[in-house]
């Protein structure tokens, strides 16, 4: 559906976005992923038709955004960040006037206007003008603007940035109705928000995909590095680290600074796949440390997220 | 095309539903109105030709406050985003913003067609003076409308918008009356500048093509000026 191929911009002499290569298909609801600043809104304003590309090309079906621009923008619905739609205008006059720049009109655009009035829960905001709403209306105010032409494709930046708890929950539950029939692509910086409602996701990194793949893929990674910290009673960090470096699943094995009196902490880094967890405790038990604690760092999306996207 | 009317349609709407378009309209009234009458009667020629002296100097004030907000404003709050995401050109969107300003400089004249209205029962008045009168003026507005657009589109900030193109268009309407301050080699370009002069000429019942070609030409680049800014951003 959506093909992307070494996409990339400059601002000036600044790299926001580095030859990105993506490909979308049908159907998918596809979650971008990053630290502020890291190119996701970039990326999705050429996408959309917004920002010229410096490099690089994106096709949505057989059209290219270089070559047939309005093409694209006819098949793809947009929210950008923050929803800035025009504030004197009322909800219905800028729907409307949306419908009709998107070619509907009469009977077809009045059933539409009604459809998106319910999905969105616009009913009783209809005659209000479009600045006194609060965030999370207008937010729903622009949904109902990136679905006006019921597009293919729907792009949504940051859909729920500024929104509080409640209103969250609302607009995750429409996306994830949309994303039953369309493609959508969101951005967020929320972890948990691309946990619920993507199929796969993409963490970008100045301007770089890191990482692509559903959340299961992801955080399963087998070339990941599992972490494990263990705590014990009597013993010198030194001896702990000469003698627990030297089993086969360790690569590597880091004194941490001590919480408790007395107790010794390290942090032991395993080898690519392999829980080493039954070797260090075979390896503690043949002294007479005692072991008061041992904890696996799980790999979730967040630990996964900032071991990819750390400053380094 | 379509979409050029319906974006025309918008901004046209836009101006009437915040009372800044018709406190912009009462205040051009009110000064043409007094400035005009106030000398009419000591004249005692039943003609407009007075009204008409006045107007290129007030447009060039009054056209930058109408086409300041066009672009600025959008960029300012970033719903420029959102129209250029739409199924629409570059060229629509400036077609279209660019009628509604000449749209509402229409507007401000509509009311002053009352002048030649009465005048014309107290003494014999000249209708097709009058009416070339309008016509120039229309294609003044135009003219100015395009630079304003121009100007709204270099920056987010309608103050300054509206000063860059104030400074341009009251440098046209009054640069024949200070041919005095220019070398006399280029007089001759300074004075086919001039708005003032070309619209003097219409005024005057002339309807030669040169000033036709110059008022247009002025709206134009102002347009082709706007699409390259759009194109760079």
């Amino acid at each position: 559906m959506i093909h992307v191929e070494g996409l990339t911009k400059y601002y000036d002499d600044f790299c926001a976005v580095d030859h990105i290569d993506l490909d979308i298909k049908g159907g998918e609801i596809v979650g971008l992923l990053g630290p502020n600043g890291a190119g996701k809104s970039t990326t999705l304003r050429m996408l959309t038709g917004y920002f010229q590309p410096s490099a690089g090309d994106i096709r949505v079906k057989e059209h290219s955004i270089r070559e047939n621009p309005l093409a694209i923008k006819r098949l793809i619905g947009y929210l950008p960040e923050s929803a800035p739609l025009y504030k004197g205008m009322l909800v219905y006059d800028y729907l409307e006037h949306v419908a009709r720049i998107r070619g509907l009109g009469g009977a077809v655009m009045q059933q539409r206007m009604q459809t998106l009035a319910d999905m969105c829960g616009l009913r009783g905001i209809m005659h209000k003008t479009i600045d006194t709403l609060s965030k999370g209306l207008k937010q729903r105010v622009g949904l109902a603007h990136a679905m006006m032409s019921d597009p293919e494709i729907l792009v949504l930046d940051e859909p729920t940035s500024g929104l509080d708890p409640n209103q969250i929950v609302e607009i995750r539950e429409i996306i994830r109705k949309i994303g039953e029939q369309k493609t959508v692509i969101l951005s967020t910086h929320i972890l948990t928000e691309a946990e619920a409602t993507c199929d796969r996701i993409v963490i970008i990194n100045k301007g770089r995909i890191v990482a692509d793949g559903s959340t299961q893929e992801l955080t399963a990674g087998k070339d990941r590095q599992g972490r494990v910290q263990i705590g014990l009673l009597g013993a010198a960090a030194g001896e702990v680290v000469g003698r627990l470096k030297d089993i086969a699943g360790v690569s590597a094995v880091t004194p941490e600074p001590e919480a408790v009196p007395g107790e010794t902490r390290v942090q032991i880094l395993c080898r690519p796949g392999i829980d080493a967890r039954a070797d260090i405790y075979a390896a503690i038990k043949a002294t007479d440390w005692v072991l008061v604690e041992m904890n696996q760092e799980a790999q979730t999306l967040e630990t996964i997220f900032r071991e990819l996207t750390r400053e380094s | 095309m379509r979409q050029a009317l319906l974006i025309f349609n918008k901004e046209f709407k836009d101006y009437f539903t915040s009372p800044i378009a018709y406190i912009v309209i009462a205040i051009f009234l009110a000064v043409t109105g007094w400035l005009f009458f106030s000398a009419f009667f000591l004249y005692n020629q039943a003609e407009l030709r007075r009204f008409f002296t006045l107007l290129p100097l007030l447009f060039a004030l009054v056209m930058p406050l109408v086409t300041m907000r066009l672009f600025a404003e959008e960029i300012n709050v970033g719903s420029y985003e959102l129209l250029l995401t739409l199924p629409v050109t570059f060229r629509d969107i400036i077609i279209g913003k660019f009628l509604a300003a000449v749209a509402f400089g229409a507007a401000l004249l509509l009311p002053t067609l009352s002048y030649p209205f009465f005048i014309s029962f107290i003494g014999d008045l000249d209708w097709g003076v009058t009416i070339a009168g309008y016509l120039g003026a229309l294609l003044m507005a135009a003219a100015y409308a395009g630079i304003g657009l121009f100007a709204s589109s270099l920056t987010r900030n309608q103050i300054i918008a509206c000063i860059v193109a104030m400074v341009i268009c009251v440098f046209l309407a009054i640069v024949d009356q200070m041919l005095f301050f220019f070398p006399q080699a280029i007089l001759d370009l300074i004075t086919y500048a001039s708005a003032n002069a070309h619209f003097t000429n219409i005024a005057k019942g002339i309807l030669d093509s040169r000033d036709l070609v110059y008022f247009l030409s002025i709206a134009f680049l102002g347009l082709y000026a706007t699409h390259l800014v759009m194109e760079e951003k």
